[in-house]
């Protein structure tokens, strides 16, 4: 026999039609309406022709362009490497900071006081300090290259923040999986690589990419050490011209550059919130 | 007469003040069931936890097919690697499939190759009506599902003795019925096993000696059907008392 939907079911069927069709209308109109605003405040406003003209000129846009964008080829090797270095340090200084073993204490107390100095020290300090103080010391093997010291102060600061995050994941899976592990037979550190880390990296990898997006833009500060990357070479377009448009420039590009990888972000947020609710785990 | 799989010797235990394990002493011959029963509290879990080294004991000496594991120097990963334990809550790893679950000890603590471990590990499934769940993720099983493969995982690995503890408690009558079946395999399979469970009528069926645990002491020993209908001791008639009042026996 087939199966025919009640009467009640069409009713409430287009009950929820038509209530859906209402929210598309209306966060359509709403939107509408707050883009009109936005518009005729920004576009109204006394100072906006000079604003435009300084800012968003088509003319100096297009000059900087290539500039800035060999600039920009510098930050992403920069942001590149750095990434790389910073998950490795990263996953040492959580593991330093979680084994138990008491050979390791002196280990366990340097990966903490580490992490705790550089997770309050400002970047720019950082920057300044070894940038300038590591050159200073004019110690003739060490490099004093602006992008190497640079990179170099970019993953100090970041390792320390990406090492808690790992050690918070690491510390957030049940203790009930270290022992089924242990009584399998695992060695300690089978455990930590088989059974420990997959899951705590499973469990912060949303915060993970939070924290690599902020190095991608982070890693324009090493222009004030000199080196020439997107930011510097807008820096130095705006000074011959006056216009600040060049900055502008540098700072779609960046934003281009994270959205890749903040999308992606909230993608797997998103799943991995999917997957909880499935196994009903609120 | 088949050798002695394990013998404890004066097995104490304290947690702090608390006494739990007085000088207990038992033997395990191979391929034969011993269940444990008695009180919450009782240390039938710790007892089985020394065992298999999670605990640190106090004084007396466990050996496992005439090894003394107690002995100082011992490695603890070796001993386990020769001891199968599932607990209650079945602690499957949830981001390994089944498949990955049973074949990762195989591989990486008994050095077999992947292949071989995955075709012991799909024949273990297929005998146990597993099989088409190999790939799934432990999350998607049922809880009676869920502790089969538990065993199984701790079976693969061949132990020499396999400890059991309260491995239904979490889990419905139905899903309880299938999960005892199997133990019930393993024991005409001929494994050694060592059980702490509150189900009288699994300890009844599958036990070939059942032992009364009271306040860290062996109080009874003898044939379940014996002890169960006829205890002797006024603590395990208080006990079996108290189950009947439950309506648990
Ligand atoms: N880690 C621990 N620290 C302190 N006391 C403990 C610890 N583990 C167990 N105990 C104590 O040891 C005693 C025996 O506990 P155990 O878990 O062995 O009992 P059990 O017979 O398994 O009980 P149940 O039937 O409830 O599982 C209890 O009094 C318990 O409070
Ligand atoms: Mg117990």
């Amino acid at each position: 026999m087939s199966y025919q939907p009640s009467p009640l079911r069409l009713q409430r069927e287009e009950a929820r039609r038509l209530a859906s069709r209402r929210s598309t209308w209306l966060a359509l109109l709403s939107t509408v309406v707050v883009g009109v605003i936005l518009i005729l405040v920004v576009t109204g406003s006394p100072g906006f022709a000079r604003v435009r003209e300084t800012f968003f000129s088509a003319h100096y846009a297009w000059k900087a362009l290539p500039q800035v964008l060999s600039g920009l080829w510098l930050n992403l090797r920069v942001m590149l490497i750095a990434e790389i270095f910073v998950l490795i340090f990263g996953l040492l200084i959580a593991l330093a900071r979680t084994t138990k073993s008491p050979v390791l204490l002196p280990v366990r107390l340097l990966a903490a006081a580490y992490t705790d100095i550089f997770r309050g020290l400002p970047l720019l300090l950082v920057l300044l300090l070894v940038g300038l103080g590591i050159p200073g010391l004019q110690i003739s093997w060490l490099p004093n290259s602006a992008v190497l010291l640079g990179t170099v102060s970019l993953v100090l600061t970041y390792s320390a923040y990406v090492a808690e995050v790992i050690r918070a994941g690491i510390e957030a899976v049940n203790p009930a999986q270290r022992m089924a592990a242990r009584a399998l037979g695992f060695t300690q550190t089978q455990t930590q690589r088989f059974v420990i880390l997959p899951q705590a990296l499973r469990k912060v990898t949303p915060p993970l990419l939070n924290d690599l997006v902020s190095l991608q833009k982070d890693s324009g500060l090493i222009s004030v050490l000199g080196a020439i990357d997107a930011i510097r070479a807008a820096g130095i377009q705006t000074a011959q011209s006056f216009n600040f448009t060049p900055y502008l420039v540098a700072g779609a590009l960046f934003v281009a550059l994270t959205i890749p990888l903040t999308r992606f972000t909230d993608w797997l947020t998103r799943r991995q919130d999917r997957a909880r609710q499935q196994q009903g785990q609120w | 007469m088949a050798g002695k799989i394990l013998e404890i010797k004066n097995l104490r235990k304290s947690f702090g003040q608390d006494l739990v394990l007085a000088d207990l002493s038992l033997t395990l011959p191979e391929h034969s069931v011993k269940v444990l029963i008695g009180a919450s509290g009782s240390g039938k879990s710790t007892l089985l936890r020394c065992v298999n080294l999670l605990e640190a004991i106090d004084d007396g000496e466990i050996f496992l097919d005439g090894e003394d594991i107690s002995a100082y120097g011992i490695d603890p990963d070796v001993v386990r690697s020769s001891i199968g334990s599932v607990f209650q809550s079945f602690n499957l790893f949830p981001h390994l499939s089944v498949l990955e679950n049973i074949t990762l000890a195989p591989r990486h603590v008994h050095g077999k190759s992947k292949m071989a471990a995955t075709n012991e590990a799909m024949e273990l499934l297929a005998r146990f009506g597993l099989a088409e769940k190999a790939d799934q993720y432990p999350d998607l099983l049922s809880g009676g599902q869920q502790q089969r493969v538990a065993i199984l995982r701790a079976v693969i690995n061949r132990p020499k003795v396999l400890l059991l503890d309260e491995v239904t408690s979490a889990l419905d009558p139905i899903l309880i019925a299938e999960v005892l079946s199997l133990i019930s395999e393993l024991k005409t399979a001929g494994m050694t096993m060592m059980i702490a469970t509150h189900e009288m009528g699994f300890a009844r069926q599958v036990a070939d000696e059942l032992l009364f645990l009271h306040n860290g002491r062996i109080c009874e020993v003898g044939d379940p059907a014996i002890l169960l209908e006829s205890p002797k001791t006024p603590e395990l008639q208080d006990f079996l008392a108290a189950l009947r009042g439950a309506g648990r026996l």
